[in-house]
């Protein structure tokens, strides 16, 4: 219930402040970089951080449900047209997942790495070359449906569904794997199907990341999604914490306002941004949160923890 | 009634057999050990029959409500569902998870909510979910861990880290139950208090169970029949006193302790 109103007061405050201008256009498209980042950590992490396969293909089911959302919504410029096209792009997504994921999951070990990264470079090259999908120039003038209150309905929905999943007996099947594969398999767990679970949830929710920022944007081109967009998540799953999903929120909101606030030193950027990362994980090796959730109890215990400390001094 | 029957079972790594035909068979019901100097082959023989490793030849059965199951080539989770359940010499608790979800993961297979209820929550979820976590806490307490089911696991003393194992293990509702040195690193109360354990779950669940042990007085005080593994071969087998007094187990062996035992 108490998670029901903070949700509901953080949807309206946001909307609030859009609705009276006080966060600008440019301010908004940070909020969106911000949902959708969000999105493509939290379901990253439940395949590199609680399950413990390590993929660096997250950008490629991004493509694939960018580009099925733009190609329906351009044909189908309704507002239906955008809700289906949200939803085909997602289950490509996971039907590319599946079909990576069953032969490579198979395998114990780093294979799912290089096999995610190479399916990810041949997707953006087949996208590269198609000519429905424009080449390299792109498809331009993507009809925009995706505001504030759609972008918020599909990161709750994300964002409570992964983290109930992680709790259910699917969820810990996961982890068992993460902590111990041999182990969980004697005790009965099947490691390949849940890997495989994993992997093709994980590919769903970046697809609908996707199928969001193309119809946010309104333009998209093979290159948004190369491997260092790949990377990029992997970096906000790593800060936040493998195994946090209230890490990766964290880290995916401070990696955008840091950004976003670095845009104003454009030569210099890239070098403070690398800086600041490696400043954070120098000191918080195991990332912001660890894998511990941000709860009210926890936020308590850190009080405590301070308050101790003024103490001892 | 037998219940397990390994046939003629090799394995080989390079050019080491380990496991080199092992025939064993547990009768319904028993308490057999498996005994073997260091590096005879019993833990690789384990590691067969719960699927860990293939063999490289061999068979072996498992005999269930009249029917013959063929658990060669099978994968561990295949073989654990069908009721064989193991813990391991070098503990493999899930070390950073309390010491309830471990027991909990091992119940996996009882769970017959689907996925829409665990992205959702429904009430049927919430309702199973809690009936798993009693059965756990009603497991956990035989052990006397149940108060401390919220604990991690790596953060357990030793002995009771091979508690929950035993504990983790018997979750999956085995029909044989493979223990692998149990009561190493324990100290004489520690053992004393983990045979008291085993002859409470033989009993309560009905087990079957085979258990490799270098503990010369816990395996001749509870097991009933001894299997001796040496160079991956079985040299003996019989009841304590025959293996005590077997002229090939003295000399292939520990001769002095199992006198002494
Ligand atoms: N995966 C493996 N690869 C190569 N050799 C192995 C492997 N597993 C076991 N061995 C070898 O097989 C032989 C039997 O080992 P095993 O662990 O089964 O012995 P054990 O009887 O359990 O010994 P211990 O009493 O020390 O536990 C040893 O020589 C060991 O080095
Ligand atoms: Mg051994």
């Amino acid at each position: 219930m108490k998670k029901l109103i903070a949700l509901g007061l953080t949807y309206a405050v946001i909307q609030i402040l859009i609705m009276t201008n006080l966060i600008s256009d440019y301010l908004q498209a940070t909020l969106v970089t911000i949902c959708i980042n969000i999105i493509l950590a939290v379901s990253l992490n439940l395949i590199t951080g609680f399950t413990g396969q390590f993929s660096l293909g997250h950008a490629g089911f991004m493509s694939i449900g960018a580009y099925v959302c733009a190609l329906i919504t351009m044909r189908t410029s309704t507002i239906y047209g955008f809700i289906i096209g949200v939803f085909a792009g997602a289950l490509a997504a996971a039907i590319m997942g599946f079909l990576v994921g069953l032969p490579t999951l198979r395998l114990r070990g780093d294979y799912l790495a290089i096999a995610s990264l190479g399916m990810s470079e041949i997707i953006r090259i087949i996208f590269l070359n198609l000519e429905i999908t424009n080449g390299a120039a792109g498809l331009n003038n993507i009809p925009q449906f995706v505001n504030w209150t759609w972008l918020f309905i599909f990161m709750t929905a994300t964002v409570l569904g992964i983290s109930n999943f992680i709790k259910s007996s699917h969820g810990r099947a996961c982890i068992s794997i993460r902590e111990d594969e041999i182990a969980a398999e004697a005790m009965g767990i099947d490691t390949i199907k849940y890997k495989v679970i994993a992997f093709v949830i994980g590919a769903f929710c970046a697809g609908i990341a996707g199928a969001l920022y193309a119809s946010y944007f309104y333009f998209i081109k093979p290159d948004l999604f190369g491997f260092l967009k790949s990377v990029d998540i992997l970096v906000i799953v790593v800060l936040g914490g493998m195994g946090s999903i209230s890490g990766s929120i964290l880290a995916a909101i401070l990696l955008a306002l840091i950004s976003t606030y670095l845009q104003s030193f454009p030569e210099i950027r890239m070098v403070l941004y690398a800086a600041a990362l490696i400043a954070i994980m120098i000191f918080r090796p195991q990332g912001l949160m660890g894998s511990r959730e941000l709860s009210l109890e926890f936020i308590g215990e850190l009080g405590n923890r301070l308050k101790s400390r003024k103490g001892r001094v | 009634m037998t219940i397990l029957n390994a046939n003629k079972v090799t394995k080989s790594f390079g050019g080491l057999t380990a496991v080199a035909k092992a025939s064993l068979k547990l009768e319904k019901g028993e308490l057999v050990g498996l005994i073997g100097p260091n590096g005879a082959g019993k833990t690789t023989l384990f590691n067969l029959l719960t699927g860990i490793y293939t063999p490289d030849s061999g068979t072996i059965s498992l005999y269930k409500d009249g029917q013959e199951i063929m658990l060669q080539g099978l994968r561990p989770n295949k073989i654990c569902s069908n009721g064989l359940a193991r813990t391991f010499q070098n503990i493999r608790l899930f070390k950073d998870l309390t010491v309830l979800e471990n027991v909990l993961i091992a119940m996996h297979k009882n769970v017959k909510y689907g996925f829409v209820p665990s992205f959702l929550h429904l009430p049927y979820y919430k309702k199973q979910e809690q009936e798993l976590i009693n059965d756990s806490i009603e497991l956990l307490k035989i052990f006397n861990l149940d108060d401390k089911k919220d604990e991690l696991a790596k953060n357990l003393p030793y002995g009771e880290q091979r508690h929950l194992e035993i504990a983790r293990a018997l979750a999956t509702n085995p029909v044989v139950l493979l223990l692998d040195e149990p009561a190493a690193g324990m100290n004489p109360a520690e053992t004393a208090e983990l045979t008291r354990i085993i002859k409470e779950i033989r009993q309560k669940f009905d087990l079957t169970i085979l258990l490799i042990e270098h503990d010369m007085s816990l395996v001749m005080n509870i097991c009933e029949r001894i299997y001796v593994l040496d160079y991956g071969m079985v040299i003996a087998s019989g009841t304590p006193e025959e293996i005590r007094s077997n002229k090939r187990v003295i000399e292939a062996y520990l001769g002095e302790e199992v006198n002494n035992a």
